[in-house]
């Protein structure tokens, strides 16, 4: 299967994916690229159902809701409709929707936030069971054509076939009639056993086009009379644009109009070049409001208390904590602390905006399409049925285009195409992008954990303190304090331990936070993970072995930690200086468990030589996509652990782009070798479950090089200004 | 005025001298598979190259590149059937892609450089960012394309 040619995606289907429902154009759209030009009129293709398109030549569109930003789900989904569709591989295509449709037909293609790690987990049903009425109605389309029962026919790789007298019928040839047909009321989903184009290691369908730098990311768009905007925002966060002085830049060649926002200013020129250079030189006057003075020895000592607050909510209380504490032989305690960290998706922020007379029309990179689309409606002032956003791929998202605020970036080039009367194409230098995050909070985790005589943990008392994303993203979710979120990982720790207590201490900054790859899993991962080493050193136990009696209640956390444990060779001899650390975290469905091998640098660093991960995810749709999502999660998570730091100081954030906010690069990468061990029976997400379980493997097998645990992070800390 | 060679054709620009090759590439000429990632030669995402060798076209001034050939991702083959295409292809590399036209430009320069490069030859030329993580793949292809 994996040697069958792959399909680039229809690059004018890919730019202008504004079908209408009922098979009409609705488009004249021009985006003269640098290859073709606009789509013009085409034949209306027949519309199975709302996912799938069937042209007479037998190609098959299968539209897909989700935002490909790299991870792979835009080839995945599209397998899962193909698989019950039972249709030609080789004549599939991939088109995104139309989020305006999704208005228009009544939410018939249900969720688009790609966050979570949820595209498949949400939706294999109903795309499957939309593949699997499209190929029921194309069966009874060919069954009516031939005046038989649909009971005598069956479907294959495209094509009808009356068994009793061998006539077939292509699904070219009666998706239009079929189209005409009702929908079947129920249909039966194939057993995952008999999958022949889902679970197979395919090649995705976008690698074609991207290996020859065909698609068009949002930046890449280009409109005639288009202008371009760079943007500088408040360096402060709750600040606002105050003055900006003009004087020396507006009539200089090149530079077209500067627009005030309200808590930004941005130059439009001819080329995002001159609109860069010129900003530079702006004299700008910023209203920095109350948190100009905040810094980072602030936010600690505020994070801080947060440990020690009398009173907080609880999430969890199992047993009697304080009674077993008062009876154990040994007591273990620990505090520990990640930092503030940014996105940096390699394609910047940007947008592209254009008004024109039947509304605007909006491209940006983003994972919730829907989102932006109510941003681009709002700051245009316009009906959102007025505005159509294209759905492009995006330069890598990791929750930055998703979650709290996704619409920051649309929302200015609406504006300023609003101001100026002109198409214009925003984008942010990478120095606004590190700047103007939204960060993955700051969090503390404070442990005392009672072991009784024979070493094993009977009381586990967890509090941490830290700054609630909900809180400003989804307020209602909030009660009493409590974000149930930040706890996962205590809430629902797999070990076995009889007394149990979790409680939160909220610690709200003026730093705004969001969604990150793993973000709270990456965080309480590595406390659990990285603490409950600590523990097995203090109860003299090898920690594979610890967390394998202490899982006797968690098969399938059990099951990766062993797959990753034999793997990596845990409990074999090592060359002399290499040591190994291990971890498991189960999120977002999925359960997944690393083993790192390092050496300490003399400047007691470690060198990462090796990573070996184990994930169950249950079914896999695409084990080609799964694994290369698991190396892609050992970079995130080693890139992470290793070096990331966002600091504050007057307010601001202090670092700028990748000089000093430092990228894992190809030289550090250790060996990773990856274990598909799925046990089927769910579905599990795979964008972000690999990552959370690497830091901590990573620590753990320097406590074991060092005896010294390392409870901040980055592990390799430096001052911006340093080398 | 000023006339590049780019990709086998010759281009005449009306640009200011100062004006980084990447911006000319992409808002004037509309060759829009070389990235912008970060501005300071940091990232890669710009790579493209000036008589075979790998430059990071955001920090060089147009002016600079005098009558050296630039090639691009759009020069590097015209059916995607380059060795380091088909290898990124076998490998299955990109992700999200954004990075990944740099990224082949800067493996197509060290092949040149060195046709048969070994690890630490790779470590020490592909300094590209992929923030997708694609690093071992990107690894295993130049071995592959290396061969071919």
């Amino acid at each position: 299967m994996n040697e069958m040619p792959k399909r680039a995606l229809d690059r004018r289907q890919f730019l202008v994916t504004s079908t209408l429902a009922g098979g009409g154009l609705m488009l004249g759209f021009h985006v003269p690229g640098r290859e073709a030009q606009a789509a013009t009129a085409a034949a209306p293709t027949p519309e199975v159902n709302a996912w799938i398109m069937i042209k007479n030549d037998d190609s098959v569109i299968i539209r897909v809701a989700y935002s490909e930003m790299g991870q792979g789900s835009l080839t995945a989904l599209t397998m899962l409709v193909a698989e019950e569709l039972e249709c030609d591989w080789n004549k599939v295509q991939a088109e995104f929707v139309d989020p305006r449709l999704n208005i228009t037909r009544n939410k018939v293609y249900r969720g688009m936030a790609t966050v979570g790690s949820r595209a498949i987990r949400s939706s294999h049903e109903y795309l499957r069971q939309a593949g699997a009425s499209a190929r029921e109605m194309l069966v009874a389309a060919a069954a009516q054509r031939w005046k038989v029962s649909g009971d005598e026919c069956q479907a294959t790789k495209g094509v009808i076939t009356h068994i009793p007298s061998k006539r077939t019928l292509t699904y070219g040839a009666v998706a239009e009639a079929a189209s005409k047909l009702q929908a079947p009321e129920k249909v039966a989903l194939k057993d995952p056993s008999t999958w022949t184009i889902a679970g197979q290691p395919l090649q995705r369908l976008d690698i074609v086009d991207k290996v020859m730098g065909k698609p068009v990311y949002a930046i890449d768009v280009k409109l005639p009379g288009m202008m371009y905007a760079a943007i500088a925002q408040s360096p402060v966060f709750g600040g606002k644009l105050k003055s900006f002085d003009d004087t020396g830049i507006k009539d200089r060649k090149g530079i077209h109009r500067v627009v005030g926002l309200e808590a930004a200013v941005a130059v439009v020129g001819e080329s995002y070049w001159h609109a860069q250079r010129a900003l530079k030189t702006l004299p700008i006057v910023w209203d920095e409001g109350a948190n100009s003075k905040t810094s980072n020895a602030d936010i600690a000592a505020f994070l801080s208390s947060g440990l020690t607050q009398a009173d907080v909510p609880v999430a969890r209380n199992d047993g009697d904590v304080n009674a077993a504490m008062a009876t154990a032989a040994k007591v273990v305690e620990a505090e520990y602390h990640v930092p503030f960290l940014s996105h940096a998706a390699m394609e910047p922020m940007n947008c592209t905006a254009h008004f024109t007379e039947d509304g605007l029309e909006v491209w940006a990179p983003t994972q919730n399409a829907e989102a932006i689309l109510n941003s681009a409606a709002k700051a245009s002032g316009l009906d959102p049925l007025k505005v159509n956003v294209h759905l492009t791929y995006s330069g890598g998202g990791f929750g930055r285009r998703g979650g709290a605020g996704p619409g920051d970036y649309v929302d200015q080039a609406v504006r300023i195409a609003k101001a100026i009367g002109r198409p214009v194409k925003l984008i942010w230098s990478r120095e606004e992008d590190i700047q103007h995050d939204f960060y993955r909070p700051i969090s503390s985790a404070k442990f005392k954990v009672g072991l009784d005589a024979a070493g094993m943990p009977i009381a586990w008392d967890t509090r941490i303190a830290g700054q609630s994303i909900q809180s400003t993203g989804n307020p209602n979710a909030i009660k009493d304090g409590m974000d149930a979120g930040f706890l996962i990982c205590f809430t629902d720790n797999p070990y076995d331990v009889k007394n149990v207590k979790v409680d939160y201490g909220m610690r709200n900054t003026h730093v705004p936070v969001g969604y990150w790859r793993s973000v709270n899993h990456s965080q309480n991962g590595y406390f659990r993970e990285a603490f409950f080493d600590e523990i097995a050193r203090a109860a003299g136990q090898d920690p594979y072995e610890y967390r394998r009696k202490l899982l006797v209640n968690a098969p399938k956390q059990l099951a990766v930690l062993d797959a990753a444990a034999q793997k990596a060779g845990w409990g074999t001899p090592l060359p002399a200086g290499r040591f190994r650390g291990i971890a498991q975290v189960d999120g977002y469905g999925s359960f997944v468990s690393a083993v790192a091998e390092i050496s300490m640098n003399p400047d007691g660093t470690p060198h990462v030589h090796r990573i070996t991960t184990a994930v169950d995810c249950g079914y896999v749709v695409n084990p080609n996509s799964v694994q290369a999502q698991m190396e892609g999660a050992v970079v995130w998570a080693m890139t992470a652990a290793l070096y990331s730091e966002i600091t504050i100081k007057n307010g601001r954030v202090e670092q700028g782009n990748f000089d000093t906010y430092r990228m894992l690069l190809l030289n550090k990468m250790p060996q990773v070798d990856v274990v598909l061990v799925p046990s089927g029976g769910f579905w599990g997400g795979i964008g972000e479950p690999g990552a959370p379980p690497v830091g901590p493997a990573i620590v753990n097998a320097m406590l074991a090089a060092t005896g010294k645990p390392t409870r901040s992070l980055p592990i390799i800390k430096r001052t911006v200004g340093s080398a | 005025m000023i006339t590049l060679q780019v990709n086998g054709q010759a281009h005449e620009v009306d640009v200011d001298p100062d004006m980084p090759l990447l911006w000319v590439l992409r808002d004037t000429l509309g060759m829009m598979g070389t990235k912008f990632g970060c501005g300071i030669a940091q990232c890669g995402a710009c790579t493209v190259q000036v008589d075979g060798a790998a430059m990071r076209s955001c920090s060089v001034p147009v002016s600079a590149v005098g009558d050296g050939k630039i090639t691009t991702i759009e020069g590097l083959s015209v059916d995607g059937n380059h060795p380091i295409q088909k290898a990124w292809v076998e490998h299955q590399v990109p992700q999200c892609g954004y990075c990944q036209t740099g990224m082949m430009m800067a493996a197509d320069a060290l092949l040149k450089a060195k046709p048969q490069p070994t690890d630490a030859d790779i470590d020490a030329a592909m300094t590209n960012i992929c923030r997708c993580g694609t690093y071992p793949r990107v690894r295993a292809a130049i071995h592959t394309a290396a061969k071919a």
